[in-house]
């Protein structure tokens, strides 16, 4: 696969670093997934020319667009660079169609011809029928698929998107994510989504990049992410208790007085996840298996599906996932003092 | 539930407040009550009106058009380019609003004026001169009115979203193409309304016209100075002109209260 974006992002704030490397190959969805306000729109705005770097570089198709110690600097027109913002920002004196038909014409082309190619755009996106309408007569799925018309017609090698789902209500996300997915694959280039939203990220993307407080914190594919969480945010974003510690062939020490004992030997730093719906509760303390456990306090008992999580906290906090007849049988309250059990064969550790 | 609200109001406010609108209002009925109305058509046809509300018109346009020239640029570069001294410049660009358009005149002759630092310089370079022309009362006229504009502009301009701007530019369109086709038509009402508020300064300029373009009938002799000179003559003419102005001023403000402020 041709690389088409590599870049080595520093942004210096006051109060805030950004310092980000990656890379991104044609044809690949990559997310930026990570809390609000860890750098994820500053990266945006670095690579599209919105805002320099302090330092680092930005190479696109070998092209360096920004390398602030060469003294390189590709303004945003130049790059070649599509953006879906956040609120879309369609031009709203102008028609869908010139909006879309906009870029061409930048890159100038006769109004003409600009007019025909947003117009086989418009169709392919099926929005065919709205091409005289204003953007404030869209929906917000509507306005989407305009600006990622909009965004794809100058073809870019590069598509950013910025949080694309967070303007629209909950029950059109769906099927504008389906719609979303079938405009990305008509594009060659490489595309970063930037998000917070996990499933957007998900359902979308094939590698994500993780990103909190300005730094990469963990990368990869989907499955390997969510399976192995690297942070708390990750783990709390795919439902995982996770815990960091020390470990010796099969026992992790992750906090004072708590050593858990895991299905496979690790050595040295180490992570341990635990699915909630692994962690069983007891009124007394277990005897026999071999099982870890621990004494730990109710803090919250609420609804989750169809089951109840109830959180707790001990030598390490943890979630629980409870039918509701084993929640009534235990009469789980705040407060109440309960011992917590998990099978070896129910850990999953990795190295740190 | 309107009434008791109306009688909660402190007569302490409102009786300030009714005061001033029959400040305002009263000198205009006074105009209209005293206005020769017998002898009305007859002097609106004279060429004693229409000479000079038709210099009026063409130099208070041309003043205009020079604003929007100069000022949209100006009122862009305040509003987005990060200079140094940018405040002081702005401060600068406001200072005829406060000033008396008479200084202004002066001030305008010492540049413009035959012994003028480009007056002298355009007088012996090309033969021309522009004190006490028609070209000083557009001048006149600009120096007054360009600060409007280039404050209704500038407004406008902040209160436009800038990101359509960045949009723009991630389409592949420099500043200029981006200027013209998203930003321009975003401001337009403000443009527009900035125009309006631009000609009607210029059309009431007196002091820095008379100054710096002089009263000469036909050539620098526009509305309000023909008000000033008839009052000493003929009271019936000059009530006759000041009608002229007040309906000419009032057709501007239901315009721009119809088209653009009554929207913002």
């Amino acid at each position: 696969m041709t690389t088409v974006l590599d870049a080595q992002l520093r942004v210096d704030r006051p109060g805030f670093r950004l310092d980000l490397a990656f890379t991104l190959a044609a044809g690949e969805v990559v997310a930026l997934l990570g809390p609000n306000g860890a750098g994820k729109t500053t990266a945006l705005r670095a690579l599209a020319g919105l805002c320099p770097l302090t330092d680092g570089r930005i190479i696109l198709d070998g092209r360096a667009v920004d390398e602030p110690a060469a003294g390189r600097w590709v303004p945003p027109e130049r790059r070649r660079v599509g953006v879906v913002f956040q609120d879309y920002l369609l031009f709203p004196h102008l028609t869908t169609l010139d909006n879309v038909a906009f870029g061409l014409r930048a890159a100038g082309g006769s109004a003409r011809d600009a007019r025909v190619e947003a117009a086989g755009w418009l169709d392919r996106m099926g929005l065919a029928t709205l091409s005289a309408s204003r953007p404030a007569r869209l929906s917000g799925g509507q306005a989407q698929r305009v600006a990622l018309a909009r965004a794809l017609a100058p073809a870019p090698r590069l598509l950013l998107l910025d949080e694309p789902m967070a303007a629209l209500d909950v029950d059109v996300r769906a099927r504008t994510r389906a719609e979303l997915r079938r405009g990305l694959a008509e594009h060659p280039g490489a595309t970063l989504l930037v998000t917070h939203d996990p499933l957007d990220a998900l359902t979308l993307a094939s590698r994500l990049l993780i990103v909190e407080n300005g730094r990469l914190v963990q990368s990869g594919d989907a499955a390997t992410v969510t399976a192995r969480p690297r942070t708390e945010y990750v783990a709390r974003l795919v439902g995982l208790n996770l815990y960091r510690g020390r470990a010796e062939g099969v026992t992790v020490r992750v906090a004072e007085g708590l050593a858990l004992t895991v299905a496979a030997p690790v050595h040295g730093d180490a992570f341990v996840a635990i699915s909630p719906s692994a962690v069983a509760l007891y009124a007394e303390r277990p005897s026999g298996s071999p099982r870890n456990c621990w004494p730990a306090t109710v803090v919250e008992v609420r609804g989750h599906g169809d089951q109840l999580r109830a959180e707790l906290t001990g030598p390490v906090s943890v979630a629980a996932d409870l039918t509701p007849a084993a929640v009534a049988q235990l009469r789980l309250v705040p407060g109440l003092r309960v011992w917590v059990g998990v099978k070896a064969a129910e850990t999953l550790a990795y190295p740190a | 539930m309107t009434g008791r609200r109306v009688g909660g109001a402190p007569l302490a406010l409102l009786a300030p407040a009714a005061l001033g609108v029959a400040f305002l209002v009263g000198p205009l009925v006074a105009l209209l009550a005293q206005a020769p109305w017998s002898t009305l058509p007859r002097r609106l046809v004279a060429a004693e009106t229409l000479v000079p509300l038709w210099l009026s018109l063409q130099t208070a346009t041309v003043a205009t058009a020079l604003c929007l020239l100069l000022g949209v640029p100006l009122a862009w570069t305040l509003a987005r380019v990060e200079f140094p001294g940018r405040r002081l410049v702005r401060a600068l660009v406001t200072v005829p609003l406060v000033l008396p358009p008479v200084v202004g005149g002066v001030a305008l002759l010492l540049v413009f004026g035959r012994r003028g630092v480009v007056g002298q310089w355009l007088e012996s370079l090309a033969g021309i001169t522009i004190a006490f022309t028609p070209t000083a009362v557009v001048l006149a006229e600009t120096f007054v009115a360009l600060p409007f504009l280039v404050l209704a502009v500038e407004g406008a301009l902040r209160a436009a979203d800038p990101r359509f701007e960045e949009a723009a530019a991630t389409l592949g369109a420099n500043r200029w193409t981006a200027f013209r086709r998203v930003t321009l038509p975003l401001i337009a009402p403000g443009v527009a309304a900035g125009a309006a508020l631009a000609w009607a300064r210029a059309l009431g300029e007196f002091g820095a016209t008379i100054t710096f373009a002089g009263s000469f009938p036909g050539r620098t002799l526009t509305m309000p100075l023909a008000v000033y000179l008839a009052m000493e003559q003929d009271l019936d003419a000059a009530l006759t002109l000041s009608l002229v102005l007040l309906i000419v001023s009032l057709v501007i403000l239901v315009a721009l209260r119809g088209r653009w402020l009554g929207r913002a």
